[in-house]
């Protein structure tokens, strides 16, 4: 096992691999009485075309949530989320775009939890019966998305932006979509993603590290596997499809979001490097201290909901604005202004070296919880970086490689509008 | 883990936990006063108008600056309610000294928190007026906006209907007709009332020494005015519902799926709360995954996409809620109340019984790994006049009897049910 210590943030990061590939990511938390655990594939909504052990196989949308739902379901009839909940720990799961992660945090019976955590998303268990069962229960999700306005907007946006990227669908699918599942799928798509070398298990508490790789080896040492290709569409161009849509629902204000693709490394330390400088880019001109906020905010166009953030996944890289405003164009054109401005003087160097500052101390607090730790380090593992050294990386980014990201990314052509206005 | 408290002004009281658990402090400022009808919305605007400008920061944008040199700190307003008292004021998140490159912050921080409670931006002596205004209609907008999650929305009309004869049923940031009424005039004149008169709760959580922390305050908070302290707020606890017959509310709005809200009063158990065992009975009939609503209205019935109750016991109320297809609604009401029947009459199994035992136990365990829950926990204490530490309460969770949860379950009495459903309108469809 490989031990990191971060002396400057109080952190030590061990990790180590099983001789079948699954890579086991401790981060030790004294005097804590919690403890939490994520097991995850690299396995989401967008990976519905792959290829495993030489075929390629096409899926429906909704699959990978469709199977998240089933996989408690124990052949003994019982279900692990009853388990672990009768035992004291608060379990649950969610469905990316590219992954799958299962989860639990606990204060009593952790190794007993994990054991659980560990087995049953590695036993696959479906019936007929019971994918019919599920297919009603996923149908009301999908039909509680339908009235919810910033879901519509969202993937109202991202359907304007990507033409063949799965990302653009909802990660539940349709009622029509799911309603071609059945156990045969979920065990195909079990058998090719959930195998170890396409897993982490990520943990984070007051424990022996080495007590939770011995677990894991004990629990999962006789799987095997190989990790499926998979194939997220063509290539997508730069520009969105669309610039601008709009969609009428039960709401008090038009909500927006204004989103642009950007094109992500790979994988890797140059990623977290690209990460970094979004989001410190985003920052320094969108955030709570620069003048684009504040003149919009004082002049009654944007409140306290509005945010924004890169989103990485299956492939992709979205810069995504959203929030609140009776008007949504004013607020694209003074972003599409904001950002020319950058193109002409450059980014306030005193704002720029506060922002840094800032976002420091936004990453101190996201060490504060377990969730965040662990499922960056999950990210951190499937995208091939460490995330602790983001410290270190966020020190050493310039203010040139934030103008640059800034002009590139969101240059006037790149962007598109996406608004639910309120009923006529 | 040590809590101590002081009194730094008459009726300011600090709450201090020493800890080095964590990278950051936690550190609030609460000003606690009735919830009433007419001044809810008033109220509930004054943090968010505070922390536009200070004498020394005049704007949000400096503000910021300032915040962005001490490492990102954020003081953010936050209104809250626990029973029907309003608790005004700011919540603070601070990098730990431990972790900065250059030394703390933490007096800086409070020295600005302070500074926007005490010294707002004022054109003679009054709150800005534009300052108030433009957070009047934000303030508008966030009580427009309810309608945007239906969830909250239909919980939001429940208590409104549920509680139409007492102040309650006014939500914590007030109603559109009641923040209207907002001015400047009228919000400088409330502002001097709660300075002077409203017991003050501070909350600190981190690694600094607590004297020291109270040192700061007692120099922060010099130039406090303080008049006579009005402690004479509590909570209207009823044990009954409005009418002898449940009322029923239904409306309609363009929406895909159902929302269905119960809403009950947690009757003469209030006369004494015995908090573990309602807790412990909340858990057993909706509080979670274990708890029958779960289990049966939505997995063995599929009624419903879910079913959960919680408890305030506070205000002594119970609501459930659940999302439902239209023509589900009698079926999963008279399901959802059929589960309070068996608990009512002591179908309760072991293994739920102990489910719900070790969820109240171990969420009050884990309370003090965050320092924000702790800041709560004793925050909730203080107002109800309880003095137990979190450890305290798990242990009397897990001996919560059978019996216990029977008895809180015969003292609940239904009062309202609201239900949301679609207007028959074909909804927008994106595809």
């Amino acid at each position: 096992m490989k031990i990191k210590e971060y002396k400057n943030l109080g952190e030590t990061v061990c990790s180590g691999s099983l001789p079948n590939g699954l890579e086991v990511i401790t981060i030790p938390r004294r005097d804590f009485r919690q403890k939490y655990a994520v097991f995850a594939t690299c396995y989401g909504g967008a990976c519905r075309r792959f290829r495993h052990n030489g075929v390629w196989y096409d899926t429906p949308a909704g699959v990978a949530h469709f199977l998240e739902h089933k996989l408690f379901d124990m052949p003994d009839g019982d279900n692990a989320l009853n388990i672990l909940s009768m035992n004291g720990a608060q379990p649950n799961a969610f469905t990316s775009g590219d992954v799958t992660a299962y989860y639990f945090e606990c204060s009593e019976g952790f190794e007993e939890n994990l054991r659980m955590l560990l087995r049953f998303v590695s036993t696959p268990y479906f019936t007929e019966e019971s994918v019919a069962k599920e297919q009603g229960i996923i149908g009301q999700e999908i039909g509680m998305g339908d009235d919810d306005p910033y879901r519509c907007a969202y993937f109202s946006l991202m359907r304007m932006l990507y033409e063949h990227n799965p990302v653009r669908e909802e990660v539940a699918g349709t009622v029509e979509s799911i309603a071609g599942i059945t156990a045969d799928t979920l065990y195909t798509c079990h058998a090719a993603f959930y195998n170890p070398k396409n897993m982490v298990l990520c943990a984070a508490g007051d424990f022996d590290p080495q007590k939770i790789y011995d677990i894991a080896m004990e629990e999962l040492g006789d799987k095997d596997g190989i990790s499926p290709e998979v194939d997220f569409g063509e290539e997508e161009s730069c520009f969105p499809l669309e610039k601008y849509s709009e969609l009428n629902m039960e709401v008090s204000a038009p909500q927006f979001f204004i989103g642009a693709k950007i094109s992500p490394i790979p994988r890797g330390e140059a990623l977290l490097r690209q990460k970094i400088v979004s989001q410190l880019a985003l920052r320094t001109l969108f955030g709570r201290s620069g003048n684009f906020y504040n003149s919009m905010y004082s002049d009654g166009l944007l409140n306290r909901e509005f945010d924004f953030e890169t989103d990485y996944v299956a492939g992709t890289g979205t810069v995504i604005f959203e929030g609140e405003s009776r008007e949504p164009r004013t607020v694209l054109a003074e972003i599409i202004r904001a950002v020319n401005e950058v193109r002409e003087k450059g980014l306030d160097r005193d704002l720029f070296r506060r922002a840094k500052k800032a976002s420091y101390g936004a990453r101190l607090r996201g060490l504060e919880s377990f969730d965040t730790v662990c499922l960056s380090a999950m990210d951190g593992y499937f995208e091939g970086y460490e995330p602790m050294a983001s410290f270190d990386v966020l020190e050493s980014v310039t203010v040139e490689e934030c103008e640059a990201f800034l002009t590139e990314y969101l240059a006037e052509d790149r962007l598109a509008l996406s608004v639910v206005l309120p009923l006529k | 883990m040590d809590t101590l408290r002081f009194e730094l002004l008459p009726g300011v009281n600090l709450t201090c936990i020493q800890t080095e658990k964590f990278k950051t402090d936690c550190l609030s400022i609460s000003l606690l006063t009735q919830h009433q009808r007419d001044t809810a919305s008033l109220n509930a605007v004054l943090p968010y108008v505070l922390r536009r400008g200070t004498r020394y920061h005049p704007d949000m944008e400096s503000i910021a600056s300032a915040l962005d040199e001490l490492y990102g700190t954020c003081i953010e307003p936050v209104v809250r309610r626990i029973g029907e008292i309003q608790c005004l004021g700011f919540f603070a998140n601070i990098p730990s000294t431990a972790y900065l490159p250059e030394g703390g912050v933490l007096r800086s921080a409070a020295e600005l928190m302070c500074e926007m409670l005490l010294s707002p931006n004022t054109k003679g002596g009054l709150l800005l007026p534009a300052y108030v205004e433009s957070e009047k209609e934000k303030l508008l907008e966030r009580i427009r906006g309810r309608v945007n999650d239906k969830m909250g929305y239909s919980v939001y009309r429940l208590l409104e209907e549920m509680c139409c004869y007492e102040d309650f049923a006014v939500p914590t940031i007030g109603t559109e007709s009641t923040a209207e009424g907002i001015y400047y005039q009228k919000l400088t004149k409330q502002y001097r009332k709660l300075l002077s008169t409203c017991p003050v709760e501070i909350f600190y959580c981190g690694s600094e020494n607590p004297d020291d922390v109270a040192e700061i305050f007692r120099d922060s908070l010099c130039a406090m005015p303080r008049g006579e302290i009005n402690y004479d707020i509590g909570t209207d606890i009823r044990m009954n519902s409005v009418d002898s017959e449940v009322r029923y509310f239904t409306e309609e709005l363009n929406v895909t799926q159902g929302k269905l809200a119960l809403g009950f009063r947690l009757g003469e158990c209030m006369e004494e709360p015995d908090i573990a065992a309602i807790t412990v009975f909340n858990g057993v009939y909706g509080g979670g995954v274990t708890s029958k609503l779960f289990m049966n209205v939505r997995e063995k019935l599929s009624l419903c996409y879910y079913a959960s109750s919680n408890v305030n016991t506070h205000k002594g109320l119970m609501c459930v809620f659940s999302g439902i297809d239209f023509d589900k609604y009698e079926d999963a009401m008279a399901e959802i109340l059929a589960q309070l029947e068996d608990v009512k009459n002591g179908v309760i199994s072991d293994e739920e019984l102990s489910a719900a035992r070790a969820a109240a136990s171990s969420a009050l365990r884990t309370v003090s790994d965050s320092a924000g829950e702790l800041e709560g926990f004793w925050l909730s204490n203080i107002v109800d006049g309880l003095d137990f530490e979190p450890e305290e309460l798990a242990e009397l969770c897990e001996s919560v009897s059978r019996e216990d949860v029977v008895r809180i379950a015969r003292s609940v009495v239904a009062d309202a049910v609201y239900f949301l459903r679609g207007n028959g309108e074909e909804a927008d469809d994106e595809d």
